[in-house]
């Protein structure tokens, strides 16, 4: 069994094969030089601390235990499917019986003028994470362009390390992605305390090098100087692995609901990935995603072992900045309207479709306060279920109950 | 053996979790649905995060940040991304008392 690309999905996947009873040969081939570890953190608790090693899934104790040969700063270029041996550039070839691609993705580029420049950054590395932190000292000035998750856990950490930060949006507001507007007015609100410059509804017209720092041109006309720039425009599935060895992608490493490709010997799972999804009506979507990509890595190693599970988990996302917590369960494209249940501390939409299906949910507040709800949510729209609008609403209306009705 | 008084047994719904610090410790009390009480040690084996703010179904506590789950009977890690088992401590309830022996 060989599982390339040691992120999330790709070490869960391994360990699941071992979980599983294989008892043959697990090869894990990752392009980075640490062990597999956790992403999330990079942009919450690797900025506010000052760790020099990231925060490990699979040390070398346990990579040893479960018998998981990591191949480290290996990067996979072709697979020989007919023969099936995995190359990589090193030069060394792997054989397999089954094999998992999970490539993951990497950061979306500016497509303006100038996002190539010495101070303009991205994260999606422990890296890329230490070569943002570095620049992260008092009366740094930093622009973040993007007002998604990544963005904005990047401005909540620069402001909290005492940074001017601005944060410019191309979209009417942030979180334009699956939370209500509700949500966004409130993350926006908490990012305004901190001092955080918010700018959005502003197109980005390109970049230039100055003598100390680098200028965001906006279309408008408008230069925001700073010290550095943060690029977080979401990220593209890494798929090059996929298409010179000649696999369908479409969105990401095409594979059908049991994440297996056209080749019955290669599967996909994680950010790299396209999938169809039973619970919105069998579209295919790709998934940037922790747990996801957690779950298709279990799932996978399930099916590479000669399973025929179907993976339906419901889309599960979270962020946190600053003290408060979003979590968002559910895709809310279907969504005509929107439920509001006032928790005090936190708040909590939920998204229904014409049909009266739940189809999303979404919080924010301290995370004890909200999480509970929301996995409750999950589980109601798993179940396809329709509540009724008033209970929702009412916070003296257990989810719990709402769940068993 | 060091019983010490947790909560009223009415102060948590069955199928339920709640928060009982001692000192400078803290743990999770569980009502569980044949009414029959369970504590364990109130922080995720994973990253610390307070299982008293986690679901609990049947007989598995999931914590509210990452969806670990214990079995809070025996304290048992149910699978990625926890591995590592919670401790637990013995419970007794007496005169509508929930009494934990924090050892």
């Amino acid at each position: 069994m060989v599982v390339v690309g040691a992120g999330e999905a790709g070490a869960r996947a391994a360990s699941a094969l071992r979980e599983r009873g294989y008892d043959g040969l697990v090869t894990l081939v990752g392009d980075e030089p640490h062990a597999p570890y956790e992403r999330p953190p990079l942009s919450k608790a690797v900025m506010a601390s000052d760790d020099e090693a990231p925060p490990v899934i699979l040390d070398e104790g346990k990579l040893a235990a479960q018998r998981i040969a990591h191949l480290a700063g290996a990067r996979a270029t072709h697979i020989d499917r007919d023969a099936r041996v995995l190359h990589l550039a090193d030069g060394r070839d792997l054989p397999y019986a089954k094999l998992l691609i999970a490539t993951g993705a990497g950061p979306r580029r500016l497509p303006v003028p100038g996002a190539d420049g010495p101070h303009v950054l991205t994260l999606r590395t422990f890296a890329d994470a230490l070569a943002l932190r570095a620049r992260l000292v008092p009366g740094c000035r930093l622009t973040v362009v993007g007002g998604g998750f990544i963005g904005l856990e990047v401005a909540a950490a620069a402001a909290a390390r005492d940074c001017a930060v601005t944060l410019v949006e191309a979209a009417p507001r942030i979180l334009m992605r699956g939370v209500p507007t509700a949500v966004a007015d409130r993350v926006a609100r908490r990012h305004l305390a901190a001092g955080v410059d918010l700018r959005t509804g502003f197109g980005i017209a390109g970049l230039e090098a100055r003598p100390n720092g680098v200028a965001l041109l906006l279309v408008d006309g408008t230069q925001i100087l700073s010290d550095a720039v943060v690029v977080g425009i979401g990220a593209v599935p890494e798929t090059r692995l996929a298409e010179a060895s000649g696999l369908a992608v479409e969105n990401g490493v095409r594979v059908n609901a049991q994440l297996r490709t056209e080749d019955p010997n290669i599967f996909a799972a994680g950010d790299c990935c396209s999938f169809p999804h039973p619970l919105y009506g069998g579209r295919r979507i790709r998934l940037e995603a922790w747990r996801n990509a957690q779950n298709q890595g279990a799932l996978a190693a399930a099916n590479m072992l000669g399973g025929s599970e179907a993976y339906a988990a419901v889309p599960w996302f979270w962020s946190d900045q600053y003290d408060e917590t979003l979590q968002v369960a559910g895709l809310s494209d279907e969504a005509v309207d929107t439920i509001e249940r006032d928790l005090g501390a936190g708040r909590l939409f939920f998204c229904l479709a014409a049909d009266g299906r739940l189809v999303a949910a979404s919080g924010v507040g301290p995370n004890g306060v909200i999480a509970r709800d929301i996995r409750l949510a999950e589980m109601m729209i798993a179940r396809r279920a329709c509540p009724d609008r008033v209970a929702l609403a009412s916070p003296s209306v257990k989810l719990k109950a709402l769940l068993a009705a | 053996m060091a019983w010490v008084r947790a909560c009223a047994t009415d102060e948590i719904d069955e199928e339920d979790v709640a928060r009982f610090d001692q000192g400078d410790r803290t743990f999770a009390i569980y009502h569980s649905p044949e009414d029959a009480f369970y504590a364990t040690d109130g922080l995720c084996t994973h990253q610390a995060i307070h299982l008293a703010d986690g679901l609990v179904m049947d007989h598995t506590i999931e914590c509210p940040k990452h969806n670990g789950r214990f079995d809070y009977r025996d304290g048992k890690a149910l699978g990625a991304p926890v591995c590592v088992n919670l401790r637990t401590y013995p419970v007794k309830v007496e005169d509508g008392v929930v009494l934990v022996d924090v050892g």
